[in-house]
């Protein structure tokens, strides 16, 4: 045995001790500064910023701990977030997860809404859409669409649209973290980023087999 | 003619893209995406606003009628080679990590006697409304046009100013659940047409960093890094910084940390 095979063979007989077997948990970011950085983070804003623009800064458990595992939380963690996540969608007063994919395909191709600050505000009013687009590929026709998210060109056609799909696309673009903790997709419905009937539509524009996700 | 042309390549990417396959697509849009830059960086608009800042630096200002040219950027009074390559950095006389733009600003308050919410006032541009800070910057950054970035955060003070940006950059907040890392944390992706760097490699953060101060072709403006990266606050629906914020001193720093040893080419041009 070659000297460099001896110590790879002694590190591997060392890491394979039970007590020692668990992965060494990464780092959070900011280390030892993490609590001065928040308090950093807080204080570099301008004082005229209005409250409520401020408390978009505001951090629930699952941004506190998606930051501090770096999207990456242990499964024990991951999964206690995705029941809490779980937990908070709501549904449509009337019931019906499928609505109008024309106003769905509208609402995917929307990155406006929701800038603030003083530089380059939305206008008050303006739309605010899924912006699906911006991470996903959905109609063949558009092909200005991003690569963060999965392709969801078809989504339809490759899944049905039994209940048990409906009821997942609708919950999933509800509260993504439900599923998935720490993904990147944003939590449209718990933000009220989208209302439930905006986001009835986008489910039909994803499921109809007359939308262009399912027809091209 | 550069909006025209914007128009024309644009038509052709959309043209061209919806032949063929998938893959074929993405390739297709890449390729007139690479063109397209290529075509833009023969005679970039801010080439002009670097002879502009050149000329500020030397030119007699301010209250005492002073120029900049004993401003000391790290490297020693006047020493311009290099500079912004190295910054963010810790001065000490003043026990402050600063970036480029608070360490000017400094420069012209201090030598030239300027108030400073008076020099900042137009930090950046505005159609008809230049900004002698952006053409500052620019010539300052042109200065170190082929040189490496070299933050290697060994001070104290900058390690802690690298870790506060590092937890800046994985802070999660605001109605779209954003960090920076959502979009900057994986290589090879995009968001619409437009390629995102990895920015927690040296490779991704190396491709970010050693082009600012850049063109904007879609602002039409030179925009610094401090603008930059209040706008990406912006784009996560957050609140606004105030410029020189010690949490953008620190994203800079966690940022020229990562891309250290990366080439500089600046001023850059983007879409």
């Amino acid at each position: 045995m070659k000297p460099r095979y001896a110590l790879f063979g002694t590190l591997a007989a060392v890491i394979a001790v039970p007590s020692l077997a668990q992965t060494k948990p990464v780092e959070p970011p900011g280390g030892r500064y993490a609590k001065d950085a928040e308090q950093v983070f807080r204080s570099s804003f301008r004082v005229d910023n209005p409250k409520y623009w401020m408390s978009r800064l505001d951090q629930d458990e699952t941004m506190r701990l998606c930051g501090q595992y770096r999207d990456n939380p242990p499964r024990k963690i991951g999964a206690q977030l995705e029941k809490a996540n779980q937990a908070t969608i709501r549904y449509p007063v009337e019931g019906k997860l499928i609505g109008d994919w024309k106003e769905g395909e509208k609402l995917a191709a929307v990155g406006t809404g929701g800038h603030i600050g003083f530089i380059q505000p939305d206008p008050p009013g303006r739309l605010r859409g899924g912006n699906c687009y911006a991470c996903h590929q959905l109609a063949q026709k558009e092909v200005a669409y991003g690569t963060i998210g999965p392709s969801l060109q078809h989504y339809g056609k490759t899944r049905g649209n039994s209940e048990e799909i409906v009821k997942y696309t609708y919950d999933k673009i509800y509260n993504s973290n439900a599923f998935t903790a720490c993904t990147n997709m944003p939590r449209f419905g718990l933000h009220s980023w989208l209302t439930p009937e905006q986001i009835t539509h986008i489910v039909a524009f994803l499921l109809d087999p007359e939308s262009p996700v399912n027809k091209d | 003619m550069i909006q025209a042309l914007m128009r024309m390549l644009f038509g052709s990417i959309v043209a061209g893209a919806c032949i063929g396959s998938v893959a074929a697509q993405d390739s297709k849009v890449a390729d007139e995406l690479a063109k397209y830059r290529e075509a833009l960086a023969d005679g970039n608009p801010a080439d002009l606003l670097e002879v502009k800042g050149e000329a500020l630096w030397a030119e007699k200002r301010g209250p005492r009628n002073a120029s900049l040219e004993q401003c000391d950027l790290g490297l020693g009074p006047g020493k311009l080679e290099g500079a912004y390559a190295q910054l963010p950095r810790y001065f000490a006389d003043t026990r402050k990590v600063m970036d480029v733009e608070s360490r000017l600003v400094y420069c012209m308050v201090t030598l030239q006697g300027f108030k400073q919410d008076e020099v900042t006032r137009q930090w950046f541009s505005k159609p008809g409304k230049e900004s002698d800070i952006e053409a500052l910057v620019t010539f300052i950054g042109a200065k170190s046009n082929g040189k490496p970035i070299n933050v290697p955060a060994a001070h104290p003070e900058e390690q802690r100013m690298a870790k506060i940006g590092e937890y800046i950059f994985y802070r999660r907040s605001g109605p779209q659940d954003f960090s920076c890392a959502i979009c900057h944390g994986q290589d090879g992706k995009r968001i619409r047409l437009q390629e995102l760097g990895n920015l927690t490699t040296r490779e991704g953060a190396g491709t970010a960093m050693k082009t600012w101060p850049s063109y904007r072709v879609s602002q039409g403006a030179v925009w610094t890094m401090q603008r930059r990266l209040i706008d990406c606050m912006r784009q996560a629906r957050w609140p606004e910084p105030d410029y020189l914020a010690d949490s953008i001193i620190a994203l800079e720093t966690f940022l020229q940390k990562t891309a250290t040893g990366t080439v500089m080419e600046t001023p850059g041009i983007k879409r």
